[in-house]
């Protein structure tokens, strides 16, 4: 067992575990924010994505080390006092989300991308979330979804 | 009466999708009980053999593990679902590669892995059969006397094709088609956690479709009456079919380890696990053998359909069944017979993917279109138009097509949509001086509606609405919610016919002890049957309120409320349960295979094009039109969102997902190495509806969800025809493949005449 010290979701938490607990695991069972899935468990689906020090990173693939004094943002730390983010708002009102497990990690994504690139292509988009994998959408609604959300700024 | 909130044809926001953006839904592996364990399966590593002895590794802590073999099983080893073939837990035989043998549960999740490697399992290893081919020459008799799961004889006015046919036909053309296994790849596996209590009973709680499949499953295997096996449906990411037939498996696995270890045990596979050991789409073989006038008018139609079921029964019997009457397409058969059969290989069993057996025998027979086209001379748009079922039509099972149907229309409008005319005749000119080349190819397909036959009749869905203690509306059925939009179409059709804002309409979790079972999550029936259900129990308990608790005419949503609690102070509960009743003139013959195959069709034409880069011989679909008459669109976005993801998934079937089987056991059983379409991949989906309200369902709606899986196969295939001058005939159709034809010696050919009989006959080898 080895200590860490994280700030998830803007709060600083202290956290014992095994130097080499997969950091979606600590965010799961350590910490109980489950909004982050397991798909693949070998960092190709991106349902466990979460942004770690701004990047944009699969949390299966991350021993929680490697984490020490990160800044990490998942999917319970976006809405803003208990509001929908706007990606999120996008999302829901242009059909982004059907089954609803990739969607934490489009999201998070899509945050990655627009802080990028505000306003970006559709080449951009589909670059942007190729290491998500959605099974339900054919992607079509999540490029929607996407364009709305870089029409209201949602990157800031 | 109108309703001023009318809310079916608008798109409201998705039930329960505030919860999902806000990553907050709870899918089964976000969900802990109290003392919960973790259960893990110890699994077959040869497809076919005598099981000669079970060790455990004696220097390992076994004290600390819950273990179940077959003989915990308190009532049948079986999970049950048209047959009782397929055992629940493997005894003395195993009949496919990681078939389930033993059952280990530990509080401790990471305590499993080194657990399943400590059970030495040592086999005297039977041949085993992995083709539908190595069934039919019934060299191993793996299954029944004759390694047969089901067959059917599908003839046109109960007839057989009059020899004289053959004789006076212009052209006989005949072919043979392919299509290989398909994973559903949900992106949240497959997963449940059972609680046992001696007194309740079984609880099982998870991802899947049918909760009551589950329910049936395990009355058997416990031994219990059904109201002691509870089911509960959890958010579920994603199941495409996956999740039909196999949570029974799951589900009562998990259940056992419950009982014999006193605790919850919670049971969620990896990926690896769920691939190699999980359901998959049945690979296909059709043989096509057509009689054609030199007019291009079909005279007589031979098909001979076969599926490879897998080990166990499961769902093929009924997949086979759907596969079989989609076969002849949307065209007119004056003569027709289809024989068809599901084979038993010792592969992990097959089961239910969207489609269900009708994507397979399509792409045979839209490809095979194509081919008599060319034959007769005639464009693939004008042969189809020639051939085309219209109003008033009957096909090969006799029924006769009463609703309006417009295939010359759709046709029309999907080519013109697509620049159909236009792209084909540039890419011929261009493709002689092009290293990328480009096609454009089409299919016209239909799909049916419901359950096959005499299936919703045999059913006899329920479902039930209810008043909450604040006085809403609450819909309680047991169709299920994975993303297609079960949630919320349901609310909108209640929402209308209650006259009342869609808001104020609820609709209770999958729960076997509190909602009556609607029938399956399955065969694109959940719209129009289930949705006409909640239609005629709204307005019931509309009538109820109106004449027994003084709802005035028109309403508020404040008026109901007051009505529905004045009801329940004084009457008790308010509760409305209606049943399906079959409609007079829907009948079916399941003796004589014929009669009214489903309730309706949607009706649709898919258009392809594609780029072959002749230097990596990739194929790409670069613009795709999907057209579809589905009766009435209930939600557009929605709509819109099953089919992109449907043709998604039918552009990965035909050209990028391959299931590698070496030895029976699924090699490439990781998103690594089997690919499905990213974001990067795909093409601009454009759909269009045409709506032609149909009596069957809720406000005219008919079945939507497994249409889009159908043509795109075809219409990809057709194209890259054009694209590359070959006739490419087996999916999925890889780089390797299109390599392969590509290079070969000109010579080595395609078309092969055969003089030997009267009239040209046309036949190819498989690619």
């Amino acid at each position: 067992m080895t200590q860490s010290t994280l700030t998830i979701n803007g709060h600083a938490k202290t956290i014992e575990a095994p130097p080499m607990k997969r950091l979606l695991d600590v965010l799961r069972e350590d910490l109980h924010l489950t909004g982050a899935k397991e798909g693949c468990g070998e960092g190709e689906c991106g349902a466990c994505a979460i942004l770690l020090n701004g990047d944009l990173v699969n949390s299966c693939l991350i021993p929680v080390l490697q984490a020490e004094g990160a800044e990490i943002t998942t999917i319970e730390g976006l809405a803003i006092d208990k509001k929908l983010h706007p990606i999120q708002q996008c999302f829901l009102e242009n059909g982004g989300a059907q089954c609803g497990i990739c969607t934490p990690g489009m999201i998070l994504a899509t945050h990655h991308l627009l802080d990028k690139h505000p306003q970006p292509t559709l080449l951009q988009i589909q670059e942007g979330l190729s290491g998500n994998l959605c099974r339900c959408t054919g992607y079509m609604r999540i490029f929607n979804a996407v364009e709305a959300a870089a029409l209201t700024g949602a990157a800031k | 009466m109108t309703n001023p909130h009318q809310i079916v044809g608008q798109s409201p926001l998705r039930k329960e999708g505030a919860a999902k953006v806000l990553g907050r839904a709870q899918y089964v592996d976000d969900i802990t009980l109290p003392g919960m364990w973790y259960g893990a399966t110890v699994r077959s590593t040869i497809p076919r053999g005598r099981i000669s002895s079970i060790k455990l590794d004696p220097s390992f802590p076994w004290h600390e593990y819950t273990i179940v073999s077959a003989a915990d099983i308190p009532g049948e080893n079986t999970i049950v679902h048209l047959t009782k073939d397929h055992p629940c837990l493997a005894t003395t035989h195993v009949n496919h590669d990681s078939e389930p043998i033993l059952l280990l549960a530990h509080p401790d999740k990471a305590a499993l892995p080194p657990a399943v490697a400590a059970v030495h399992i040592a086999y005297e290893v039977l041949p085993a059969i992995y083709t539908i081919e190595e069934s039919e020459q019934q060299k191993e008799i793996i299954w029944g006397e004759d390694n047969t799961f089901k067959t059917y004889l599908m003839q046109k006015d109960r007839q057989p094709i009059p020899d004289e046919i053959w004789q006076q036909a212009d052209f006989i053309v005949e072919g043979e088609y392919r299509t290989g296994a398909q994973e559903q790849l949900y992106i949240e596996n497959n997963g449940v956690i059972a609680e046992y209590d001696p007194e309740a009973g079984v609880t099982v709680r998870g991802s899947m479709q049918c909760p009551f499949y589950l329910v049936h499953a395990l009355t058997l295997v416990f031994n219990l009456p059904p109201e002691k096996c509870r089911v509960i449906q959890t958010e579920t990411g994603g199941a495409f079919g996956g999740k039909e037939d196999f949570p029974s498996v799951i589900g009562s696995h998990a259940a056992l380890l419950a009982m014999k270890s006193g605790h919850p045990v919670k049971i969620c596979y990896d990926r690896a696990e769920d691939m190699a050991a999980t359901t998959k789409r049945h690979p296909s073989r059709t043989r096509h053998r057509t009689a054609v006038s030199k007019d291009g008018k079909l005279l007589a139609g031979e098909i001979d359909f076969a599926i490879d079921g897998g080990a166990y029964a499961t769902l093929s019997p009924v997949v086979l069944s759907r596969g079989t009457i989609h076969a002849p397409g949307p065209y007119h058969w004056p003569h027709l017979t289809v024989r068809a059969k599901a084979m038993a290989t010792n592969i992990p069993p097959h089961g239910a993917f969207r489609g269900f057996g009708a994507p397979q025998s399509i792409f045979a027979l839209e490809r095979h279109m194509d081919k008599i086209a060319k034959v007769v001379g005639l464009t693939p748009e004008e042969f189809r138009r020639r051939n085309f079922l219209t109003t008033g039509d009957r096909t090969a099972t006799g029924q006769l097509l009463s609703d309006p149907i417009d295939m010359q229309a759709l046709l029309t409008r999907a080519l013109k949509e697509s620049n159909y005319h236009a792209k084909r005749a540039q890419f011929e000119k261009e493709n002689p001086t092009r290293t990328i080349k480009r096609g454009i190819g089409f299919a016209t397909f239909f799909h049916g509606a419901g359950f096959t036959g005499s299936g919703e009749r045999r059913l006899a869905s329920e479902v039930a609405i209810d008043v909450t203690p604040e006085g809403r509306p609450r819909l309680l059925v047991s169709s299920t919610e994975f993303g297609q939009g079960t949630n919320t179409i349901l609310c909108q059709v209640a929402a209308d016919a209650l006259a009342l804002p869609y808001e104020e309409v609820l609709i209770a979790q999958p729960d076997t002890a509190h909602v009556p079972n609607s029938g399956p999550t399955v065969a694109s029936r959940t719209a129009m049957i289930v949705g006409k259900l909640v239609e005629r129990a709204s307005t019931q308990l509309l009538e109820k309120l109106r004449t027994e608790a003084a709802l005035p005419t028109p309403h508020t949503a404040e008026d109901f409320k007051q009505a529905a609690l004045r009801y329940t102070q004084q009457l008790g509960n308010l509760e409305v349960c209606v049943r399906y009743e079959a409609p007079g003139d829907i009948f079916w013959d399941d003796d004589t295979y014929s009669g009214d195959a489903y309730p309706a069709y949607a009706w649709a034409v898919y258009v392809a094009e594609v780029a072959v880069d002749t230097t990596t011989y990739t194929a790409t679909v670069t613009d795709f039109h999907a057209l579809q008459e589905v009766g009435r669109v209930l939600h557009p976005i929605l709509a819109a969102g099953q089919v992109e993801g449907g043709v998604a998934q039918a552009i990965g079937y035909a050209l990028y997902e391959k299931c590698i089987w070496q030895n029976g056991h699924l090699a490439n059983n990781q998103m690594t190495n089997y690919i499905m379409p990213t974001s990067a991949d795909l093409p601009p989906i454009h759909v269009h509806f045409e709506e032609t309200p149909c009596h069957h369902g809720p406000g005219g709606a008919k079945g939507i969800g497994e249409l889009p899986m159908d043509g795109p196969a075809p219409a990809i295939l057709n194209a890259i025809e054009q694209a590359t001058g070959i006739a490419f005939t087996e999916i999925p159709l890889l780089p390797e493949d299109i390599f392969e034809r590509m290079t070969l010696t000109p010579d080595s050919g395609t078309e092969a005449l055969n003089p030997a009989i009267a009239g040209p006959i046309f036949s190819e080898t498989t690619a």
